[in-house]
């Protein structure tokens, strides 16, 4: 009865299997959804709780620009003792050292590339997020490149192939037949 | 007695469960090539069974956790008899061998459900099907029972008290981030057994796509919201409210989400009309793939990573050579069985066939993307080029760009029909969103930052480019007949399940670009009465004290807020907590959640003279991360309940399944067929 | 036929990723080389952990092979790792220690309980020469050649195996 006033339509006896376990998953799932939802709307204070250790130093540059150079270098460095984490982020006494560094550096009007270099020239490219383009990285960078390319190129061979397809297959008023009878359904309800 | 040998009793259906699975893979497979009609009937049953054995398992092993058994090694290592009920319950998948046994239980849960609910296939596929998940199973289960067996026990002496569960873990995003996660890792292997069952079996018709689809997504659901609960915890737990860091685990979990995108497409393409159907097979092996792919680089400590398991090379070692089995098997059978020859189905420029084919190109580029950011550090080390490290920087650099290109086409992808779609209506159903999305992107960091910014306005029109045609194909469907709710009530879940997928993504992107140009972050010294603006909020310290928790000592701050010096709005409280029996020091922030914006603070170290470094953060529209990614995942649901999936076989030959509407829906099927 | 052969290249990509991950296992994702290998040793002007009033500079590594430990009282593998540097000494290397990031009583204290194998200690309490070395923990130690040019790096805790398998192996390569 549920099921009709939902506007559903009646099902097969042997639908009706397939749609108890569908609704079970919307039920079961509309649930989360909501437990979900209400956590991440909450707009109860300190509903999230969190522990763990965060960087908290108070700098102060000479410019928004310069906070913003920092932010961005020690977003990119990498801490060399930590498992996983940029600079920035890691309380580490290396990554704090690091810091320090840059920040200085930065006050004595550094540019970035020369900041990044000369933590290279004691940590190693290890400490770089964003690899620099040499010929080791030559795929890294070039790969993607090259995909997006080979793919429009793929796209435009196989679509044309389709075409031609059509053109041998069926006459025109075939076609024309063909179509609606395709799209009539997708009009229709829009299905996808 | 009974309750001192439940480990021994869980060890020992585990082995039972194994043994099922043995059976379940290769008396229905061999029934199944050799059509006997006996054999293949063992797959349900043992389907069923291997369930129940494995419920047992993992029943014996949570009472275990339950009881504070330590003379179990598993139990003893990461619980502790102080630790809340619930904590107990959900260490047990806070480690290695625990989460392997919930991995293997989801699988048995999967398998089972696909024998329950797919009564009319035909038998020797049902068999086929049963018989691959059996496969994977026996595979998953030899991995638990011969290198991480839970139930292994320190006997004769166990510890007085187990180590405890990490405190990063004890939180309750972490008590169901994993579990989601994994159900759309192991949800993935009913397509992929279906897809291997269509090769092996032969039928690489439509139809094993159709009865894929609804499982397809639903784990896919899962893993979305997997995904999303990782990044929601990684914001508020970790401290500097980040939500992605493009770690190598977060990735492994991007990997199948972003091939499980394509392969939704693709079995959609395959579904109506027929075509790609390699490629489709190729989509859901390479799905399930980089699942296990996933557990390999989380399990194996090949890459480093914050989330990583502890190592042990020998795991390694056993998952690759599982791996290699299950996918290289697979893409042996593709290879000899996937259909020589493709079928001359025609479809024009702006046809969807065209546009869901660029999806997928799209998503497949990004896919491979991930793959190599996250392994190229690896290929280096592995040819001695030296050590490099991939991260943020790199992947957001390409992965902007990639994402502006799928919006364009996602803009078209909804108002195009099958085969093909004149140019010239094309663009008249698009002018006015695509203009109304132009502007409104153009103009609103004006309004809002007050000025103008290249990214917001791209990541605008983006999302706008999605979303604006959508609503513009809901007026005209609105239109079309009678009511307008009866014209909406009448179109398909399925449709339904497209616009809220395609909106999710819109309502994530609003999310990414407006958190990422708009956030503001300061760092500043208060003592006890001074106070800071941030975003024009004015932040008070109005109290500092000190608290002592259960097993923690804690510096606790006051902070009231207020704005454009009216009175007090609210007050915040974070925490500096000192673990005792780790001497670990934690910081806990307090944040104040709202649609439009999060306020975050941080406590720093003191700086003496009762001064405190605090992390004061303003991020706005951070919480549409995760609701679009909420309205995906219930978009990939609501999909699911489309009558279509419902349907027997014989619906086809012309048998309608009893109710008038579905005679139209079978019209493009018998047409394309 | 052509078509065939399309459909063996995942098959084959995915051996080609299968036996990366399979040499993968066998690799350290956290070890790594030092970037001052084969360069020269960083200038720097220290007094010594003993001498408050002497000064030290790179100078110091010219002439003979030396092995620098950078070590700390507040590291506990360093404590660890004394009885191996001690038998270095004895063995006939040079060693000198840089006492990173700790104060004088502690180091002397530390020195006079597990042994002291350095011809000098050169005093870091801010860790400045430890940063120029590239150290993000204690103990690192570094093969210095008689030009004062950097050859070998080892990161961590030197096993007893470690001392006759690599450390002196190195320490002759370059004398």
């Amino acid at each position: 009865m549920a099921i009709r006033r939902l506007g559903l339509p009646a099902f097969s006896r042997h639908g009706t299997a397939t749609l108890r376990v569908s609704l079970l998953f919307s039920v079961l799932f509309s649930v989360l959804f909501s437990v979900l939802l209400s956590l991440t709307l909450s707009l109860l204070a300190g509903l999230a709780a969190n522990q763990a250790q965060a960087a908290v130093e108070v700098r102060d540059f000479d410019s928004p620009v310069t906070a913003e150079r920092y932010r961005s270098l020690t977003d990119g460095l990498r801490c060399p003792k930590c498992e996983n984490q940029a600079i920035g982020d890691s309380d580490s006494p290396v990554a704090k050292d690091m810091r320090e560094r840059v920040a200085t550096l930065l006050r004595e009007g550094r540019s970035d590339r020369e900041i990044q270099d000369f933590m290279v020239a004691r940590f190693g490219d290890y400490v770089l997020y964003n690899p620099r383009l040499e010929d080791r990285t030559l795929l890294l960078w070039g790969l993607p490149a090259a995909l997006v390319l080979l793919g429009g190129v793929l796209v435009a061979l196989i679509v044309r192939r389709r075409r031609r397809a059509s053109a041998r297959a069926l006459s025109a008023e075939e076609r024309a037949r063909l179509d609606a009878l395709i799209n009539r359904h997708s009009d229709a309800s829009g299905d996808h | 007695m009974l309750i001192e040998m439940i480990p021994e009793l869980g060890h020992f259906a585990l082995v039972l469960a194994l043994l099922m699975a043995l059976v379940q893979a290769v008396v229905p497979l061999a029934g199944a090539a050799t059509r006997r009609p006996l054999w293949m009937a063992f797959a349900r049953p043992m389907a069923a069974g291997q369930l129940f054995f494995l419920l047992v398992a993992y029943a014996c092993l949570t009472a275990s956790y339950l009881l504070d058994d330590f003379s179990v090694a598993n139990v003893a290592n990461n619980s502790n008899s102080l630790l809340p009920w619930y904590y107990k319950a959900s260490a047990v998948w806070g480690n290695h061998e625990g989460s392997v046994l919930l991995w293997s239980l989801m699988l048995g849960a999967w398998g089972f459900a696909a024998s329950c609910f797919s009564r009319d296939l035909p038998s020797d596929m049902l068999a086929r099907v049963l018989g691959v998940m059996g496969l994977v199973s026996a595979g998953f289960l030899t991995f638990v029972l011969v290198t991480s067996n839970p139930f292994t026990r320190l006997l004769p002496t166990p510890p007085q008290d187990g180590a405890d569960l990490n405190p990063l873990l004890q939180d309750f995003g972490l008590i169901i981030h994993p579990p989601m996660l994994y159900m759309g890792y192991v949800g993935f292997s009913v397509v992929f057994a279906f897809a291997i069952a269509a090769l092996l079996g032969g039928r690489l018709d439509a139809a094993w796509t159709r009865w894929a689809r609804p499982w397809t997504n639903v784990a896919w659901a899962f893993l979305t919201v997997g995904i999303a609960l990782g990044s929601w915890w990684a914001y508020y737990e970790l401290g500097w409210g980040g939500w992605w860091f493009w770690d190598p685990v977060e990735n492994a979990s991007l990997l199948p989400w972003l091939a499980g995108t394509a392969l939704i497409h693709s079995l959609a393409v395959t579904e109506k009309r027929g075509s790609f159907k390699s490629w489709t097979v190729l989509l859901a092996i390479t799905t399930f793939s980089l699942s296990l792919l996933g557990t390999f680089l989380v399990r194996s400590g090949v890459l480093t990573s914050v989330h990583a398991f502890a190592n042990d090379p020998s795991r390694g070692m056993f998952i690759l050579a599982l791996l290699g089995i299950t996918v290289g098997a697979s893409l042996f059978v593709f290879a000899l069985r996937a259909p020589r020859v493709s079928h001359a189905v025609s479809f024009s420029w702006l046809s969807r066939d065209a546009l869901l084919l660029v999806n997928n190109i799209l998503l497949v580029i990004m896919t491979v993307t991930v793959l190599l950011g996250t392994l190229y550090p690896l290929v280096l080390d592995a040819m001695d080029l030296g050590k490099i490290s991939v991260g943020p920087p790199y992947f957001n650099a390409l992965f902007v760009p990639l994402t502006v290109i799928l919006c364009v086409f996602m803009g078209l992808g909804p108002l195009s029909r099958w085969k093909a779609m004149p140019g010239r209506e094309m663009a008249r159903r698009l002018a006015l969103s695509g203009a109304l999305a132009l502007t409104i992107g153009l103009l609103a960091p004006l309004v809002y930052g007050g000025e103008w910014n290249l990214w917001v306005s791209l990541g605008l029109v983006a999302a706008l480019w999605v979303v604006l045609p959508l609503v513009r194909d809901l007026i005209d469907k609105s239109r079309r007949s009678g009511s307008p709710v009866a014209a909406l009530k009448r179109l398909s879940p399925a449709y339904w399940g497209m616009v809220l997928g395609h909106l999710g993504l819109a309502v994530t992107i609003v999310g990414v670009t407006v958190v990422s140009n708009y956030n503001v972050e300061r760092n500043v010294r208060l003592a006890v009465g001074e106070s800071a603006s941030v975003a024009g909020y004015d932040f008070t310290l109005t109290e500092l004290g000190q608290q002592r928790g259960p097993n923690y000592m804690a510096d606790t701050a006051t902070i009231a807020v207020s704005r454009g010096g009216e009175e007090r709005l609210f007050t915040m409280h974070p925490e500096k907590r000192l673990y005792i029996a780790r001497g670990m020091p934690m910081t806990q922030v307090a944040l104040r959640p709202g649609l439009l914006r999060d306020l975050y603070v941080a406590m720093g170290e003191e700086l003496g003279d009762g001064s405190w470094a605090l992390r004061i953060q303003y991020k706005p529209f951070v919480r549409w991360l995760w609701l679009g990614a909420l309205l995906m995942a219930a978009g990939g649901l609501v999909a699911v309940v489309d009558r279509r999936y419902r349907r027997r076989v014989k619906a086809r030959s012309g048998q309608s399944s009893g109710d008038q509407g579905a005679a139209h829906l079978s019209a493009p099927r018998e047409a394309s067929a | 036929m052509k078509r065939r052969l399309l459909l063996v290249i995942p098959l084959l990509v995915f051996i080609g990723l299968a036996g990366l991950l399979y040499r993968g296992l066998s690799l350290d994702p956290s070890a790594r080389d030092s970037a001052l290998l084969a360069r020269d040793f960083p200038a720097f002007s220290l007094s010594s952990l003993e001498n408050p009033e002497a000064s030290y500079d790179a100078s110091l590594f010219k002439g003979e092979v030396t092995l620098v430990n950078v070590w700390g009282e507040w590291c506990p593998t360093c404590k660890q790792e004394m009885p191996q540097l001690l038998d270095l000494a004895d063995r006939g290397v040079r060693l000198v220690g840089v006492d990173y990031k700790d104060s004088r009583e502690k180091g002397r204290a530390f020195l006079e309980e597990f042994g002291n194998p350095f011809e000098v200690n050169l005093f870091d309490p801010e860790g400045e020469l430890g940063f120029e070395l590239g150290v993000y923990g204690a103990p690192e130690t570094f093969l210095v050649d008689a030009n004062g040019v950097i050859r070998y790096h080892h990161t961590g805790y030197i096993t007893p195996e470690d001392v006759t398998e690599t450390i002196m192996p190195e320490v002759r390569k370059w004398q």
